[in-house]
């Protein structure tokens, strides 16, 4: 823009209200922002945390999945799939929908001698081992051809390929006569792969050479299976071979073949009720203990204050295990609430001490004499005053108190002295899970993620409560 | 000093009165009691049970013949482990417990000033944060869970190596203490990397960090010397507390790796309400756990001049 320009755009926008004098004068200190709280100002701070932020946003899923679970997730978690004992995590599986299961003759020959002619030295193996029809998990029919000189075979099933004779598996049966020449196997059949040994014998010793076919079965499911399982109704009409949805296991079954998934939400009401509703109670106690004491001041202060002191000398998990047995639970209890109890009576002295201490430095400051010369009361003071200005101190060590007490109660629960069976919670759950931990890891690993992700969450968030509620932080920016 | 200590010794002994109370309140307020455990027996045998162990007394009664005891050192004999006295499982067992707790304590107070002084130096570059992020990973995830992963990668050691090198459970050689131990210490090696981070930090600023530099003194020596040395104080305070609550905390680790130690004779008694062995090993716990933080506390007194206890 040019300057003739400018002077006539200026010249355009000049009228006689310009030359009026302004009503008001304007002072030079206004304030250009809206004052802000300090919880205004601590949520501004916390925002710029990420990793705190972060840990916000799992607490608030954490909630989610635990409230809004079941309602999504509507699997009974006390509901036992006896086909899927210790699942992996999977896909959706699918399943063929076969007949009932019939009598299978096998293959006797009949040109064959049943008992052997003649001893033989070395007895080979069976060749041509195969699978006479279509392996499924409701049976395996395998057959192979005979061998000369055999008066019987010995079957054998394992989950790996056997390294040596000594490694065959399980011995499922053996065949009595050397013209027998095939074998059903109905011996909890999974959808995994099996090796399938067969050794021949003379009627007396078992020869040193096998043959192994590695079967996988397909899935298969019965009428009456899927019926009681659930899967299909009475009247509508599946044929055979046509396959089927199995239940959904998203995270895997536990070793009573329950859903882990439902455990896992059922079990986070549990840890969570306890790791969040103990801490609040009994910071809420402790608020009121030592804000008495450090209020109250004087002898009264000793005494109560001594007393914490007892109660922070005893050992914790002892006096945990102790007061839980000591509150007991009845038939049919989950044991929640006396761990509830437990935790509230050996909690409390932290807060308590922490609280008084604030409390103690607060009560001399100018404000509260200012209010007090004002003729304010006791019970305004603590209300108005001296609660207020402890809340930061008592947020920050509700957040680390609640990863406390969900570790407290896993380590309870996985020595078997928390929640009773069949409530689930996560630290009874890595307990089961880590008794079949070498075979199954997923029974272990998903709780104890559930349990490590939880306390990082309120960790986290706690060390960023701090710096986002801590004054000095403030004065620093 | 002598005033100072005797305070806090009498102290002590109130608190471990205390603990023996309530422990005794406690216990006696659980429905049932340990002869429970046994068959059926007639009335006749039950009467003449409870005689043998004072149970046909009263409460106060027993509680007073209790305390008098407990101040002879004596505390009585085994409900369930028949003629077994509480003294002698303490002794056999609590020396397990104890060396593990310690072993741990160990791996855990020089794994922390290591660490700790390593992520000083190297703030807010990569090995702060692979230490940082690990410590956090420490802190949040549950010793049973270690503990599992311990003998899970012990296992697997030993099938790679094709035969038993490290012992994956129980108790007696170094072997069987060394991942136990570590795995006990981890997390209290996790709270005091952080605890020392945050001390250097605090040092680093001092000012008789700049008087030294300012005379010359060597970096190396500055760091050692200097630094480190008072870094490590506000570890020390917080390690005699430390001590106490893995010596009395070992039992998941104690239960995964099978080791014989006297957490699993308390949660077994516990559970059989075996009364004198609940009251011996709480009190002897707790003893331990008070007069271990009263000496680290002259300890540490001893240590730092500046500190005036009184």
């Amino acid at each position: 823009m040019t300057d003739s320009t400018l002077l006539k755009t200026r010249l355009q926008a000049v009228s006689n209200l310009d030359f009026s004098p302004s009503d008001t004068v304007q002072s030079a200190e206004q304030i250009s922002r809206p004052s802000l709280s300090y919880w205004q100002d601590a949520w501004i701070r916390l925002k710029k945390n990420t990793r705190a932020l972060v840990s916000l946003y799992i607490v608030i899923g954490l909630a989610l999945f635990t409230l809004a679970g079941p309602i999504l997730w509507q699997v009974d978690p006390a509901l036992q799939d006896l086909n899927q004992l210790s699942q992996a995590p999977s896909l959706p599986k699918q399943a063929i929908f076969v007949e009932e299961h019939t009598r299978w003759e096998g293959i006797v020959l009949e040109n064959f001698p049943a008992e052997p002619e003649a001893f033989l030295d070395v007895l080979p193996a069976p060749t041509n081992l195969r699978t006479a029809e279509t392996a499924t998990t409701q049976a395996v029919r395998i057959a192979w051809d005979p061998v000369v000189g055999a008066g019987g075979y010995a079957v054998y099933r394992n989950q790996h390929l056997p390294e040596s004779i000594n490694d065959l598996g399980l011995p499922l049966g053996t065949k009595l006569a050397g013209n027998e020449v095939s074998y059903e196997d109905r011996l909890n059949v999974e959808g995994r792969d099996y090796y399938y040994s067969i050794v021949s014998t003379d009627g007396y010793d078992e020869s040193d050479t096998y043959i192994t076919l590695k079967v996988t079965p397909d899935l298969a499911i019965t009428k009456t299976e899927a019926l009681s399982r659930g899967l299909i109704t009475e009247e509508s009409i599946v044929a055979n071979g046509e396959t089927i949805d199995l239940e959904f296991h998203p995270f895997g079954t536990d070793y009573l073949g329950r859903d882990m998934l439902a455990r896992l939400m059922e079990g986070a009401r549990v840890s969570l009720f306890i790791g969040i509703v103990a801490p609040f109670l009994y910071v809420m106690f402790g608020i009121f203990y030592g804000g008495f004491a450090g209020y109250f001041g004087g002898n009264l202060d000793a005494i109560l204050m001594r007393f914490a002191d007892f109660v922070v000398a005893l050992p914790f998990l002892l006096f945990m295990i102790l007061f839980k047995i000591a509150f007991g639970i009845g038939p049919g209890e989950s044991g929640v609430l006396p761990m509830l109890i437990a935790l509230v009576l050996l909690g409390w002295p932290a807060t308590a001490r922490l609280v008084r201490g604030q409390v103690l430095q607060i009560r001399t400051q100018g404000y509260i004499e200012a209010a007090r010369l004002l003729g304010a009361k006791d019970h305004y003071l603590i209300i108005r005053h001296i609660i207020p200005n402890t809340m930061g101190v008592i947020l920050v060590t509700l957040t680390f108190a609640v990863p406390a007490a969900i570790f407290t109660e896993a380590f309870l629960s996985f020595i078997g002295m928390g929640v009773a069976p069949p409530t689930p919670s996560w630290g009874s759950m890595c307990n089961e899970g880590v008794k079949t931990m070498l075979s199954h890891p997923h029974e272990l690993f998903f709780p104890a993620l559930f349990i490590s992700t939880t306390v990082l969450a309120f960790n986290l968030l706690g060390d960023g409560l701090t710096e986002a509620l801590d004054s000095r932080m403030r004065s620093r920016e | 000093m002598l005033a100072y200590t005797f305070k806090r010794l009498l102290a002590g002994v109130v608190t471990v009165w205390f603990i023996a109370t309530a422990t005794f309140i406690a216990m006696h307020s659980v429905p049932g009691d340990p002869l429970m455990n046994d068959k059926a027996v007639t009335a006749e045998i039950r009467a003449n049970l409870e005689k043998k162990y004072g149970l046909d007394k009263s409460g106060p009664e027993q509680y007073l013949i209790f305390m008098s005891n407990m101040l002879r050192g004596d505390f009585g004999i085994s409900f369930t482990q028949q003629n077994r006295k509480v003294n002698d499982i303490i002794r056999d067992h609590f020396p397990v417990s104890a060396t593990l707790g310690l072993l741990a304590v160990f791996f855990a107070a020089i794994g922390g000033i290591v660490w700790g002084a390593l992520t000083a130096i190297y703030r807010n570059r990569l090995p702060d944060i692979i230490i940082m992020f690990l410590v956090i990973l420490g802190i949040s995830v549950p010793s049973f869970v270690f503990a599992a992963l311990g003998q899970l990668s012990l296992v697997k050691i030993n099938q790679l190596l094709g035969s038993s090198v490290i012992p994956v459970a129980g108790w007696g050689t170094f072997g069987h203490m060394l991942v136990p131990s570590l795995v006990l210490g981890l997390g209290t090696m996790a709270l005091l990397t952080r605890l020392m981070r945050s001390s250097m930090l605090e040092v680093v600023n001092e000012d008789y960090i700049k008087t030294a530099k300012a005379k010359g003194l060597s970096p190396i020596r500055i760091f050692f010397k200097h630094q480190l040395r008072n870094a490590i104080l506000p570890v020390l305070t917080v390690l005699g507390p430390q001590i106490a609550a893995i010596t009395t905390g070992g039992f998941v680790v104690e239960l995964v790796f099978a080791i014989p130690g006297l957490g699993r004779y308390f949660v077994q008694a516990v559970q059989q309400l075996d009364y004198t062995v609940i009251m011996g090993t709480t009190v002897f716990y707790g003893a331990f756990l008070v007069f271990m933080v009263i000496l680290v506390d002259i300890i540490y007194g001893f240590v730092d001049p500046r500190v005036r206890l009184q």
